[in-house]
């Protein structure tokens, strides 16, 4: 059968700067080599998405070729007795947690939503409330297919290490993921036992987070990014781990492993203007905080809420408007915590309408040369584009944190200035390398890639 | 690439030496601008242009002459233009020519150069590069239109109606190219003291090249569509529209 292939207009989570690719979806992966290899059907660039949880254009090819891998999404293998799980790359989070909570298992790192591919994640190397004990998703991954133009390369932490290395955190630019197999995390039940706790002010939100850092398994600060002076910081602290059996009330000990989550409310509509602006969000952030309680420990939450609260409501990035949004999310090390405190002082300063901003401490850097997690403090937050002298308040930063020894997550970036990358990124040249060799033609490449200028063969930038 | 904050990598312009054009790219070169080609007649003013942008650390600065009135050569100059930018993430029109408006010197051949250098050339222009810019699935175009084109005046009706010509077709343009990637924002300044207004009495609400060159690039990062500058003429010419004939007739200048 002749595939037919359209052309879509795609974006990243964040909405902004769409660009127009003719989008491939294959069903099987035995399709995938075809449709990358040099003497492909469809010529040009060319470059893997899964569910576009990006924020920015990380997975959007303009003018080219974009693998939509959300349909090679069959789980190949689940070992029961040593819990490890092999799957192909487009299977999404929510399906597999679905399959594993009810079995005892649980994803040994999860992000802030479950509706991204196990490709997009390895590509990403995700990063979870857990990385400070567990690190990032990498250092679960025992084995990846890696179908890249060159040929097909099955790669892992023993095989193949540098093109596993390049693999994970890198963005899709080293080939399309097949399938892979991770190791997985046993659980009793499928609630969360946490402990909650005000913090006044970035100081003691941090003291918070980093005292004890070992004894909770996932801990993470929502801060209000537009409290000021004084209150500059001020967050709840939510610090946690997979409840016990005995934890549970007896009640629901007889079930401990029911998960259920909620299908999402969608936002029924794009609004045509920004419904998030400064006083609708301020009001949001002081009730909200005003809500949490000031210190409750041991509470049970479900495994949605706790980790992926902002999955309740499907298409919550339309209410950004028509411009869309950006999140800005760095990684400066321990000592620079100055860091942190200026960019939300600037960002208050300039009064910038972020929603919710997450700090969380990473633990130490995983093996991807472009993985983004590195021992320090990492700070994310949301930010309406469209608005004036954005462009020269988020480049100040930037360099605040280059300085520092900080960089820019990839997977949420849509306008760092290229030149900062190899400051950012000190492994770039040895990625380069290997992507040279695995892409010699220059074939894989992507709106990200080019306005980065992260491959050799991407001209714009550099 | 253009980023999320709508600043590009990569600029062709029409009408590349205008005061406009330098004022404009001067801005984006502190932005993210690396590549430039800059099209016109006086190829003295395009070089004294690129080499200013060349110090502001534009790697790629290139000069060509371009006639836009001379429409066979306009696809050619595209396709030129995407080799030797291999991406273009804007495309700027600021192509023009006041020319005009005496009933004495106005004659046909004239009359149609006006129409040719001010519509025409800058909308055919606009087309080839708009065809590029859709194989490329994604771009900005930004087309200098005028409010002498809002509402023509008598003082400069040829000039005038080319405008509101422009206008209508980028307008026009910007919905054909929904869903494609290309965006189009039409901007419209008032009376701009630049070189080709020199000699002329400023009306009311004149602007300076660099303030319309801030208002573009504010276009770009807002995502606008129109733009008027400066932004008060918006509420002016909404009035202005309503006038009756009579009084119209009477504005001078
Ligand atoms: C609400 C929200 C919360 C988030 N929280 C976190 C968080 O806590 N921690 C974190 O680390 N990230 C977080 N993210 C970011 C998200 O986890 C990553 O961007 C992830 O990569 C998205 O996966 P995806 O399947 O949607 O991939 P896409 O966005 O479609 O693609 C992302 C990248 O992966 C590549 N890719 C996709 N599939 C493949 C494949 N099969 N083979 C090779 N490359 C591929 C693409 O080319 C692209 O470069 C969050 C995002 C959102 C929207």
């Amino acid at each position: 059968m002749r595939q037919t292939y359209r052309r879509e207009l795609l974006s990243g989570w964040g909405r902004a700067a769409p660009s127009v690719a003719t989008v491939a979806r294959p069903r099987h992966g035995s399709e995938i080599a075809g449709l990358i290899s040099p003497g492909a059907a469809v010529p040009g660039a060319r470059i893997a998405r899964g569910l576009g949880r990006s924020y920015g254009d990380a997975a959007q090819c303009a003018g080219g070729l974009v693998l939509d891998c959300t349909h090679l999404d069959s789980v190949i293998e689940l070992d029961e007795g040593s819990g490890t799980l092999r799957c192909e790359a487009g299977a999404s989070f929510d399906a597999l947690l679905k399959l594993l909570v009810p079995r005892g298992y649980f994803l040994p790192v999860t992000p802030g939503t479950r509706f991204v591919t196990v490709g997009g994640a390895i590509a990403s190397d995700v990063h979870g409330k857990n990385h400070h004990v567990d690190g990032s998703l990498g250092a679960h991954v025992d084995e990846l297919v890696l179908v890249a133009p060159t040929g097909s390369i099955t790669c892992g932490p023993g095989r193949e290490s540098d093109v596993f290395a390049g693999t994970c955190g890198g963005m899709g630019l080293t080939g399309v993921i097949s399938e892979a197999t991770m190791r997985l995390i046993p659980i009793e039940s499928s609630r969360m036992l946490v402990d909650t706790e005000r913090a006044e002010d970035l100081d003691s939100c941090m003291a918070l987070l980093s005292e004890e850092r070992e004894r909770f398994r996932y801990s993470v600060a929502w801060l209000d990014a537009l409290a000021s002076g004084r209150r500059l910081g001020r967050a709840v602290v939510t610090r946690g781990d997979h409840a016990r059996v005995a934890d549970l009330p007896s009640r629901e000990q007889r079930d401990p492993l029911a998960y259920g989550p909620r299908a999402p409310i969608a936002v029924p509509m794009a609004p045509p203007v920004s419904l998030l602006n400064h006083p609708s969000i301020s009001a949001f952030n002081e009730m909200w905080f005003r809500k949490s309680p000031r210190r409750r420990t041991g509470h049970l939450e479900q495994i949605p809420g706790f980790f992926h609260p902002l999955d309740g409501l499907g298409g919550w990035n339309l209410l950004y408007g028509p411009r869309g949004f950006t999140q800005y999310q760095f990684v400066v090390p321990f000592g620079a915590e100055s860091v942190v405190k200026t960019v939300l002082e600037r960002l208050s300063k300039a009064r910038v309408a972020s929603f919710l901003a997450v700090l969380k401490c990473f633990g130490p850097q995983g093996s991807g040369y472009l993985s983004f997690p590195s021992e320090g403090w990492t700070l994310a937050l949301d930010i309406p584009l469209g608005s004036r002298d954005l462009v020269a308040l988020l480049d100040s930063l930037d360099l605040i944190v280059a300085e520092a020894g900080g960089r820019i997550y990839l997977s949420k970036d849509s306008r760092l200035r290229p030149e900062l990358l190899k400051v950012m990124y000190p492994r770039l040249s040895e990625w380069a390398a290997l992507r040279d060799r695995l892409d010699p033609a220059g074939l894989l490449s992507s709106d990200l890639s080019r306005r980065l200028g992260l491959c050799g063969s991407d001209k714009a930038a550099a | 690439m253009i980023d999320a904050t709508g600043m590009p990598q990569s600029a062709v312009v029409i009408g590349g030496g205008s005061d406009i054009a330098r004022e404009t790219l001067r801005l984006l070169a502190s932005r993210r601008l690396k590549s430039v080609l800059l099209a016109g007649r006086d190829q003295h003013r395009l070089e004294g242009v690129a080499a200013e942008l060349a110090a502001l650390g534009v790697t790629t600065t290139a000069t060509t002459y371009l006639d836009v009135t001379r429409i066979g050569d306009l696809e050619k100059f595209a396709d030129d233009a995407a080799a030797l930018l291999g991406r273009i993430d804007l495309v700027l029109v600021a192509a023009g020519d006041l020319g005009t408006a005496e009933l004495g010197e106005l004659d046909a051949p004239r009359s149609a150069a006006m129409l040719e250098a001010n519509f025409v050339g800058p909308a055919a222009a606009t087309v080839a590069l708009a065809r590029v810019l859709r194989i490329q699935g994604a771009g900005r175009i930004v087309i200098l239109s005028s409010v002498a084109g809002v509402r023509v005046r008598r003082a400069n009706f040829v000039y005038g109606s080319a405008k509101a010509g422009l206008d209508g077709f980028g307008l026009g343009l910007a919905d054909a190219l929904e869903g494609s990637g290309v965006e189009v924002m039409v901007v419209r300044p008032g009376f701009v003291r630049t070189r080709m207004t020199a000699g002329l009495d400023p009306a009311p609400l004149a602007v300076d090249a660099p303030e319309v060159a801030e208002a573009i690039v504010r276009g770009l990062e807002t995502g606008a569509t129109v733009v008027w500058v400066p932004a008060a003429l918006r509420a002016v010419f909404a009035v202005m529209r309503l006038l009756p004939r009579s009084l119209w007739r009477r504005i001078p200048g």
